[in-house]
């Protein structure tokens, strides 16, 4: 099955005037030894926007995440974290970042209120005490993902779930305007995705943040979503989720299956 | 000099109480360290390090200078050598860790032998002699502890954050190849501190099996860091005591105790979580 659309990198809404750009990349290209992964890859998001990263297993999307988070150097193209070079960007206040699978101890007795304090440890705080600013951002980072209840309890006590909901609001507690996630549902009960997605969208409309969300799976978030991005090493389509419908995918909020299906079956 | 206190049998005598300064310093110092290393999941680490801190003990011999301090310079060298590896994943961690101890030893060795041989002052170094240290070096040890304790104070939650995220810390910008070194540098000051007391042979003990048993009780990091603290205090007073008491080598005696504390909790807190789950079974 290929995909008819043309990438089209141009954001949702070009009527309306063009809102910062947070995180972009034109021509990014990578190989594993002789093995290419990503060609020529454009993308971009801006503040505001909810972006949904899909493509099938092996099509290069955790290497485009970290080639837009700077831990990989491209082999030609650039991407743009904040308008700079990802590597050269120091303070990463700015950035709110879930990673795939958290590598915690399963004997560490860390509570969620001491994993999300690490979300204030950015823009050069490392070293400084917690100030009372701070401990309110905490608190109110671990009660928009709904744990206020459990902020005392050892992390490795929770759900998966609950787990997952405490890296997100670590990376809340930094006050990002840019929110990456790399599969934050994979494997999530269906409260702490209804959660999970009042959180996003929480972020983007009463802060103006931009949302990144790498996942095969979108069924939590298909009605909040303004453009889905479809990866197999390059873009394959770039626009609205309506327009991706059309192309066969069937709905994305209805059956939770159809898009990994259709995923699995791009050529 | 340090005065003699009023302190009961065991530690009524000077060279006791020395020794008991310096056992609460190193149980305190010691697992502090342990705690990032445990998560880090580098426990062994400490016992490379010991093993590069001997062949600073023996350059120190050979060339007449105060061991403490070759040694310490030897393991801030090799810790720093070991991260490198580590980092940049020139090869697996536990052959990078091999290739220091063995290098370590064998260096140690060879100093030792072009010297004096091996004499009771580089056994005191392998199998720790607490009950002989000087008053300066009390000084030393205590010193070198409260900058340990000091700096886990002041970058805990930096430290934290890089040992059990360390892809997320350098996303969020965090200085994580800074804060690693000075994790290394931290884990050679606290073995080479503590290997007059315990020996170079267990001094990565001290590090591990109080934050072993303290995993096990604690509900937070922060309350983990202060039970294993805790335990590595309480094990050198009653190691030394006992040591006292029996006769018994008193570095060997305290990381007995400290390994015995573990056996103690593990089965206590595995007997008190199956309890209500038999219960509940048997009805």
């Amino acid at each position: 099955m290929t995909v008819s659309s043309a990438p089209d990198p141009t954001p949702v809404g070009d009527d309306l005037p063009r809102a910062e750009e947070l995180l972009g990349a034109s021509g990014l290209t990578f190989a594993y030894g002789t093995v290419p992964v990503l060609e020529g890859v454009d993308l971009s998001v801006r503040a505001g926007e909810f972006v949904a990263l899909v493509g099938p297993n092996g099509s290069g999307k955790s290497t485009l995440l970290h080639l837009l988070l700077g831990s990989l150097e491209p082999e030609a193209g650039h991407a743009r974290l904040f308008g700079r070079l990802p590597s050269a960007l120091r303070r990463r206040g700015r950035l709110g970042y879930v990673p795939q699978r958290p590598n915690l101890s399963s004997e560490l007795p860390a509570t969620v209120r001491e994993i999300v304090a690490a979300g204030r440890l950015t823009d050069g705080r490392w070293w400084l005490p917690m100030s009372r600013a701070d401990r309110e951002q905490v608190e109110h980072a671990i009660a928009s993902v709904g744990l206020a209840d459990l902020a005392h309890r050892p992390v490795n006590e929770l759900s998966g779930g609950q787990q997952q909901r405490a890296f997100i609001a670590r990376a809340f507690a930094s006050e990002p305007s840019l929110l990456v996630l790399d599969e934050p549902i994979a494997g999530v009960d269906a409260a702490s995705q209804r959660l999970f997605r009042d959180s996003l969208v929480h972020l983007i409309r009463e802060h103006g943040a931009g949302v990144l969300l790498v996942s095969h799976e979108l069924s939590a978030v298909a009605d909040d979503v303004d453009r889905v991005i479809v990866l197999k090493r390059t873009v394959l389509f770039d626009g609205r989720p309506s327009d991706l419908a059309a192309e066969g995918v069937g709905s994305l909020g209805v059956h939770a299956e159809d898009l990994p299906n259709w995923l699995e079956q791009l050529t | 000099m340090i005065a003699e206190l009023a302190l009961p049998f065991p530690f009524e005598l000077g060279f006791m109480q020395r020794a008991l300064i310096a056992c609460v310093a190193v149980g305190a110092f010691a697992p502090a360290i342990g705690v990032f290393l445990v998560q880090k999941r580098l426990s062994l680490v400490g016992d490379g390090i010991g093993h590069v801190a001997f062949a600073g003990v023996g350059a120190g011999l050979l060339a007449g200078w105060a061991p403490l301090w070759t040694a310490l310079v030897f393991a801030v060298g090799g810790s720093l050598g070991i991260e490198w590896f580590r980092a940049r994943r020139r090869t697996s961690g536990d052959v990078a860790l091999a290739i220091v101890f063995y290098s370590g030893i064998a260096l140690g060795v060879v100093l030792i032998s072009l010297g004096d041989g091996v004499s009771a002052n580089v056994l005191a170094y392998l199998f720790g002699q607490p009950l002989t240290v000087k008053p300066g070096e009390v000084g030393a040890i205590v010193a070198l502890g409260l900058g340990i304790i000091a700096a886990v104070v002041v970058l805990r939650r930096a430290l934290f954050s890089v040992v059990t995220d360390e892809e997320w810390s350098r996303v969020a910008g965090l200085p994580v190849a800074t804060l690693s070194s000075l994790l290394a540098v931290l884990t050679a000051v606290a073995v080479v501190a503590a290997m007059q007391i315990v020996g170079i042979l267990l001094v990565a003990a001290m590090m591990v099996l109080p934050v072993a048993s303290a995993q096990l009780l604690a509900r937070s990091f922060r309350g983990s860091l202060a039970i294993s603290a805790a335990i590595g205090v309480g094990a050198s007073i009653v190691g030394l005591a006992l040591s006292r008491v029996w006769g018994l080598a008193p570095g060997g005696a305290i990381v007995l105790v400290a390994a015995a504390t573990f056996v103690v909790v593990a089965v206590t807190v595995r007997a008190l979580e199956s309890g209500p789950s038999t219960e509940v079974a048997d009805r």
